[in-house]
């Protein structure tokens, strides 16, 4: 293999590995609470503001400012499902499109009122190694290695313990979880709670690589969304394999046909897989 | 009977329910003692299954109160009602599929309650169903359908329930493994435990019943003991044919 396709490896790999944990957030909320949550980016957004102001005003260190904020995303998390989503939470479906969308336009203006329309980010002092011809940034390999470790962290936590059980049944079967009596309810703020701090974990995670700016969401977000349906949209497996997988399509479109074209590349995937394979690569029909 | 046979466990009292402007439930009153077999006869859609699932609190009534060893229930949410030892072990199983055999069986153990005795009552619903044990690490969507049955029984039974309400465990069942469910059910029934039956067999959960009653259009219209139910000749000619 050529040290270039080697070096797009790499890359493609690194990027994936942020996608897959913006993704997982996204997916874990539309396996459990069965919401789909367009402002899934603004939260994004929102965690590498954070990110980006606590090293700004207090020089903490992006990947310090981790332990700040997946358990302040969390609690977002939690608040939101407790109050925007618990209401609509038997609605029908527009209502609560209309919820999601309604609040990632709010947070996407509250942004820009508060801090402009300026590109910023936060350069770290870690610089690229270089290893026998291949280039590595080092802040892509360390977003890389925190975000399969929180992912790893995650899976872990579903399959072991019994609040992480008593998520995955719910996701199985709803009803059986009422009657084995699991608190429904308690559940959704939880697994809210954790998509929302896994997406807050991979904003500042982005930050040294990334700019925040008050749309940067959109843009993540709509990558996660080809991830989600690529892995099957009830697998949090597939959703870590579905973003390595569309990091490296990034990285090989960019060089062999153009970096603009790479939006292009991951739609016609997008179409293929849902005439093709609509239930995902994992997923459960 | 024994003596404890007879307080009340469960007492409904003139309970309505409705799916929307359809009423499911028009004030039914039914009472379980301690120690009894109760079941609940009727057709599709006489309001069986929406008795257990008002009773469970997945679905709200409309009037009425339920009481359970004298406590008023019928505003509690369903995980408060599992941990007062209410369980329902519903229609079509609803096993967690893709979830071990051992998963879906501690998972019937989350009320707080029953957690702390999980080893033991694993335990004894593996005396109950020495088949699971084998399987314990096989997904429970790959078992047969009669040991997705006992399996949704045992998870019932991991929760400790005062009061075990089955709704057709018989449905879809060969013949031999049907008779052997409602063995199941009388040997539960031994160890203490008051069950609640809804069946459409008719004639087996009428044999095995201290009570029952007949629901029809979401009313009680027969209610007694269940040799006297099953001799009556309106409920041999409607549900037994004969």
């Amino acid at each position: 293999m050529s040290t270039a396709v080697l070096q797009l490896i790499i890359n493609g790999l690194l990027l994936g590995g942020i996608y897959a944990l913006i993704s997982i957030g996204l997916t874990l909320i539309f396996g459990v609470v069965e919401i789909i949550n367009f402002a899934h980016g603004e939260f994004l957004m929102l965690s590498m503001y954070a990110s980006y102001w606590l090293f700004q005003l207090y020089g903490v260190d992006p990947y310090v400012s981790l332990f700040v904020v997946i358990p302040a995303f969390f609690a977002i998390g939690w608040a939101v499902q407790r109050i925007i989503i618990q209401p609509i939470i038997h609605a029908p479906p527009l209502n609560q499109i209309f919820a999601t969308v309604g609040m990632s336009l709010v947070l996407q203006n509250a942004a820009l009122f508060f801090w402009k329309a300026d590109y910023r980010t936060v350069r770290t002092a870690y610089s690229t190694v270089s290893f026998s011809g291949l280039m590595i940034s080092t802040p892509r390999l360390v977003a890389f290695v925190f975000a399969l470790a929180i992912i790893a962290a995650l899976l872990i936590f579903l399959k072991r313990t019994y609040t992480g059980k008593a998520i995955r049944a719910l996701a199985q079967e709803k009803r059986a979880a009422m009657l084995m009596g699991i608190d429904i309810y308690r559940m959704y703020k939880i697994a809210f709670g954790i998509g929302i701090a896994c997406v807050g974990a991979a904003g500042a995670i982005l930050i040294p690589i990334y700019y925040a700016f008050p749309t940067v969401g959109a843009m993540f977000v709509l990558i996660a969304f080809v991830v989600v349906i690529l892995g099957g949209y009830n697998s949090l497996v597939g959703a870590l394999i579905g973003g390595l997988i569309i990091g490296m399509v990034e990285a090989f479109s960019g060089f062999f046909l153009s970096p603009h074209l790479k939006e292009a590349v991951y739609f016609v995937i997008f179409i293929l897989i849902l005439l093709l394979r609509p239930a995902g690569l994992f997923g459960r029909a | 009977m024994p003596i404890w046979g007879r307080s009340i466990l469960l007492d409904l009292e003139n309970i309505s329910a409705h799916y929307g402007d359809v009423q499911a439930l028009e004030n039914v009153s039914l009472r379980i003692k301690e120690g009894q077999i109760v079941s609940i006869v009727g057709s599709n859609g006489a309001g069986k299954s929406t008795t257990l699932n008002t009773i469970s609190g997945v679905i709200q009534s409309s009037s009425g109160t339920i009481e359970f060893l004298g406590k008023r229930i019928e505003n509690l949410p369903p995980h408060r009602i599992v941990e007062l030892g209410i369980v329902q072990i519903p229609e079509a199983r609803l096993l967690f599929p893709y979830m071990t055999v051992l998963e879906n069986l501690e998972l019937g153990a989350f009320n707080p309650q029953a957690r702390k005795g999980t080893g033991e009552n694993l335990e004894a619903v593996f005396r109950l169903f020495p088949v699971l044990e084998d399987r314990k690490n096989q997904l429970a969507g790959t078992l047969s359908g009669g040991e997705q049955q006992m399996l949704a029984i045992a998870r019932g039974l991991m929760a400790r329930p005062k009061l075990l309400m089955l709704d057709e465990p018989s449905l879809g069942l060969a013949p031999l493994l049907v008779k052997q469910v409602f063995e199941t059910v009388k040997e539960i029934n031994a160890q203490g435990i008051t069950v609640l039956l809804v069946e459409q067999n008719v004639f087996h959960s009428l044999s095995i019943a201290d009570e029952a009653y007949v629901l029809e259009n979401g009313r009680v219209v027969l209610g007694g003991q269940g040799k006297e139910i099953l001799s009556n000749p309106q409920v041999k000619e409607a549900y037994l044919g004969i």
